[in-house]
């Protein structure tokens, strides 16, 4: 007991680490520290999601009658519009890999930082550029083409800002470019001694998938929002039939980038879960290749899907056929994934975390997320199901019950060697409680409407869905309140949580062999890698690691000090 | 007119048992493998719970046999989906060539209908029951998506192109209709119904507005008016430009030597950009091509009707949709029923959405 007393002291607080090495705010604007950065990505997707959240309660609230009175049915369209761009563009993609990536990777794979620190901060301040354009569309007027921003609506009809929207967008594409090719040439060129790549962390593994995708895909997607920009301002028939355009291009364009980008969200959030699993059962995962090639496989094979979003457009009967038959195929990494996780789980050694029951919460939702996934890749019911609230549902759940569980499951444990602090158990458990009430409650009505045949996008329907929109707004109500109590324990706990340790949760990964919070260069020695990911070996001491610091805090007791 | 299970759409096609029996179908196999997970991570989670601090579990690596199980097991469970999506699909999308054909001109934001017999309709359209009928449809401006859930089908509506949509009705009653591809303002107001009739009973509505021109009528008159005749001979036998009797259906040499099919994009795309795909032996650009500003996409499925009609072998779909049930012999496409009906100038500044509403049901 008295030694546990010890070594519970802030032994860790007065070390030099990346927060207090430096003050002031040149040192955080100007700075490469890969954590730092993360940072900066964390507070900014965080305002942005705060943002989105709030248009989703502007939308549940005007939903809660079948008649429009909260807004004209134009303000509508740009709430939903801006929901969608917002959370989209600004929060899903940047979230867990510029967050929790950033942070992570060097870490994991026992490096200093990445390998491209400048363009690291560079690709924060693009994101940050890209989003200013984007909050000046909605200031100056707002959006109302859907995210999709089909065409021709969007190149000749729409009477709202379009093209500002546009390059915000535009922009902040290139900020996914040059992470995605940070985060490759890092995980090639920066493992420490003995990371083999099988021995790499899932996460890492899912989150080069992902930059496959950042640096294939996002060109695709800057190429057709130039497209048009370009036929919106000059006319030039590219999408609109009236120059001469295909608006049927337009789509294939914009899917092409657009379905892998789901994959995008979702692959990170995978390799969260991953980590969750194995670390808080204390076990290695099951079949670790199979996982880790899956997200390979989900990566590539999510390039050859986009058609699916097109089965009524009137393209091909047999282009149909082929896209839905690959739809499927890329379903089962996915499953492959659920059924490795859940047996992960047999004789493991698990706890109830908070971060754990997000990871159990996701398991569950992500796989009604997935199968219903099935029922929009089944071509005779998506005809039926495409463009109703069935779609909106199985996103959510895909995208909400899957990666924003994830990411605050991520957030939850790795915040004590983000920020050196705990956050309180009690309330992060019945936050994460809250959110899956509030979540179940918001988005399973809307399979029902949908199949009910509410058509997405509506602002004003046929009272016969009324039922199950009040429940779909009673839900987002609780969900909202859920998803406020982390925001606010959270900052509470970067001044006033407990004190963290170096290893709070005991776990064998590097990230957890260095000090809480690390120190700037990350391992005071490179440290050469003898085990394999998730390797609990029972005795083994963990190692902290981390330069004392010398004078800087005169309050600390003198002892500390030296 | 409700199913026993609550919250179930109306059934009123001959696709609505598929589509369901798919549809309960993946609901069974979702529910199955959501239960069986969340009963399996219940059950891991308790008995495997940490029951003391310090305990390190044994490692496990991993089975070859239970990973080949399940991805070789939800892979056959996923084609068996496909097989039955598919076909679904194809029954959907394959369009019979016994259907009564209606056009449909979507607008931001209203759906503007024309029956082959002339009756127009908007927001609104009037079906028999257990007949065939295909639409063919296209837009004014952005894109829209004719979505009746009681039929459980639905497609989109191209600018530029023709798409089709068919079905068959089984039930009387009315249906709503939407508009499923977001297209603007009032994207959500875009909607009415579908009114199924009985066979008779539809009669009975065709005949009230009997006095309609027919949109072959009214295309040949736009024909005579907008000066095709000059080229295309008055009753498109042909002359300076290519004949048109018989075009429909028909393999058409180009020149550059591609042979394209005269379907109704070829047709539509003819009369749009007379440039882009000409016909062998007419290479003097001769039609001009202001057609574009001065016909409206209604005009154009008129001119279409009347250029089909010169194809009769070809079309039979287009002829049997006057106001025909089995025991009621059908009116031919040149009936002169047309003769009484405005003249095209006038039908061109007075579009379908001003005619006043046809008959409700009762």
């Amino acid at each position: 007991m008295e030694t546990s007393v010890a070594t519970a002291q802030p032994i860790e607080a007065p070390r030099v680490n990346y927060l207090n090495k430096e003050y002031g705010i040149k040192s955080w604007l100007l700075t490469k520290d890969h954590k730092r950065i993360a940072l900066l990505y964390l507070g900014s997707v965080s305002l942005f999601f705060l943002l989105g959240g709030i248009y989703a309660m502007l939308i549940r609230l005007e939903l809660l009658t079948p008649q429009g009175d909260l807004f004209q049915s134009n303000t509508y369209n740009k709430v939903f519009t801006q929901h969608g761009i917002i959370m989209v563009f600004f929060f899903l993609i940047p979230s867990i890999p510029a967050v929790l990536g950033n942070f992570l990777i060097p870490m994991m794979i026992g490096a200093k930082d990445l390998a491209f620190p400048r363009i690291n901060l560079l690709s924060w301040y693009i994101y940050l550029v890209g989003g200013i354009f984007t909050l000046w569309a909605l200031i100056a007027g707002g959006v109302d083409t859907g995210w999709t921003f089909y065409a021709p609506f969007s190149t000749t009809y729409s009477n709202s800002f379009v093209i500002l929207a546009g390059i915000g967008i535009f922009i902040n594409g290139f900020s996914s470019i040059l992470t995605g090719l940070n985060f490759i040439v890092t995980v090639h060129t920066m493992r420490a001694p003995g990371m083999t790549w099988f021995r790499l962390p899932l996460f890492v593994w899912s989150l080069y998938a992902t930059s496959l995708i950042f640096i294939l895909g996002t060109p695709v997607l800057a190429i057709t929002l130039l497209l048009l920009v370009f036929e919106r301002l000059a006319h030039v028939g590219i999408f609109d039939p009236a120059f001469g355009g295909d608006p049927i291009l337009f789509q294939h364009l914009f899917w092409f980038y657009s379905h892998p980008a789901v994959y995008i969200m979702v692959l990170p959030g995978m390799g969260v879960i991953s980590e969750l699993i194995a670390n808080f059962s204390r076990k290695n995962i099951f079949g670790y290749t199979f996982v880790a090639f899956s997200s390979i496989a989900i990566a590539v094979f999510g390039f050859l899907v986009w058609g699916h979003h097109m089965f009524v457009s009137g393209q091909s009967v047999y282009a149909g056929m082929i896209f839905s038959f690959l739809s499927f195929a890329v379903a089962i990494p996915s499953a492959i994934k659920v059924f490795n996780w859940t047996a992960t789980l047999y004789k493991g050694s698990i706890s109830f975390d908070t971060p754990m029951l997000y990871a159990l919460g996701f398991i569950g939702l992500f796989t009604i997320g997935g199968m219903t996934g099935l029922f929009l890749a089944a071509l005779g019911l998506d005809v039926y199901l495409t463009d109703t609230y069935f779609v909106v549902a199985h996103f959510h759940y895909v995208m909400v019950g899957g990666t924003l569980l994830a990411y605050l499951g991520g957030l939850h444990y790795w915040w004590p060697k983000i920020t050196g602090r705990m956050y309180p158990e009690g309330w992060a458990r019945f936050a994460a409680l809250v959110v899956f009430v509030g979540f179940n409650l918001t988005f399973f009505p809307q399979f029902i409407a949908g199949y009910m045949g509410m058509p997405r996008r509506y602002h004003v329907y046929a009272p016969e869905f009324q039922v199950l929109n009040v429940m779909s707004t009673a839900g987002a109500s609780i969900l909202g309140m859920g998803l406020l109590i982390p925001l606010i324990y959270l900052v509470w706990s970067m001044r006033y949580g407990r004190i963290a340790a170096a290893n709070p949760w005991k776990l064998p990964g590097l990230e957890w062999r260095t000090s809480s919070p690390p120190p700037t260069e990350n391992f005071e020695v490179t440290p050469v890698v003898t085990w394999e990911a998730y390797e609990f070996a029972p005795h083994e001491e963990t190692k902290v690691v981390g330069k004392v610091e010398r004078g800087d805090k005169p309050d600390l007791p003198a002892a500390l000090q030296t | 007119m409700q199913s026993w299970i609550p919250f179930m759409p109306d059934k009123a096609s001959t696709f609505a048992d598929t589509v369901d029996g798919l549809y309960f179908y993946l609901v069974g196999l979702t529910a199955f493998f959501a239960l069986l997970i969340s009963f399996t991570i219940v059950f891991f989670v308790i008995k495997y719970r940490r029951r003391s601090a310090t305990e390190i579990p044994r490692p496990i690596a991993g089975s070859l046999k239970l990973e080949t199980l399940w991805s070789v097991i939800p892979f056959l469970i996923a084609m068996s989906i496909f097989v039955w999506g598919a076909r679904a699909y194809f029954q959907q999308y394959h369009m019979p060539n016994d259907a009564m054909e209606i056009y449909v001109v979507g607008k931001q934001w209203m759906w503007k209908i024309q029956h082959p017999t002339g009756q127009r309709e908007i927001n609104e359209l009037h079906i028999p029951a257990g007949r065939k009928i295909k639409l063919i449809m296209t837009t004014e401006d952005v894109i829209h998506d004719f979505f009746v859930p009681a039929f459980r089908t639905k497609a989109d509506v191209v600018p530029g192109r023709y798409t089709t949509l068919w079905f068959e009705a089984t039930k009387p009653g009315k249906y709503h209709l939407f508009c499923a591809e977001y297209c603007g303002t009032n994207h959500s107001a875009m909607g009415g119904w579908v009114y199924v009739m009985e066979p008779t009973e539809f009669d009975q509505w065709l005949a009230g507005g009997a006095n309609q021109e027919s949109p072959v009528a009214a295309g040949q008159k736009l024909f005579q008016s907008q000066g095709c005749t000059s080229c295309h001979g008055v009753n498109g036998e042909g002359g300076k430009g290519p004949p048109l009797v018989g075009v429909f259906g028909s393999q058409v040499k180009l020149e550059g030597g591609q042979t394209v099919t005269a379907d109704e994009d070829y047709i539509h795309n003819s009369i749009r950009s007379p440039q882009s795909q000409i016909v062998e032996g007419f290479r003097q650009p001769l039609m001009p091509t202001y057609f574009k500003e001065q016909l409206t996409e209604e005009h154009l499925l008129q001119i279409m009707a009347f250029i089909k009609s010169l194809s009769p072998t070809r079309t039979q779909g287009a002829q049997t949709a006057a106001p025909a049930t089995q025991n009621n012999k059908m009116t031919g496409t040149t009936s002169p029923e047309g003769q009484g009906a405005k003249s095209p100038d006038a039908q061109r500044s007075n579009p379908i959405g001003s005619t006043p509403p046809s008959k409700r049901l009762p």
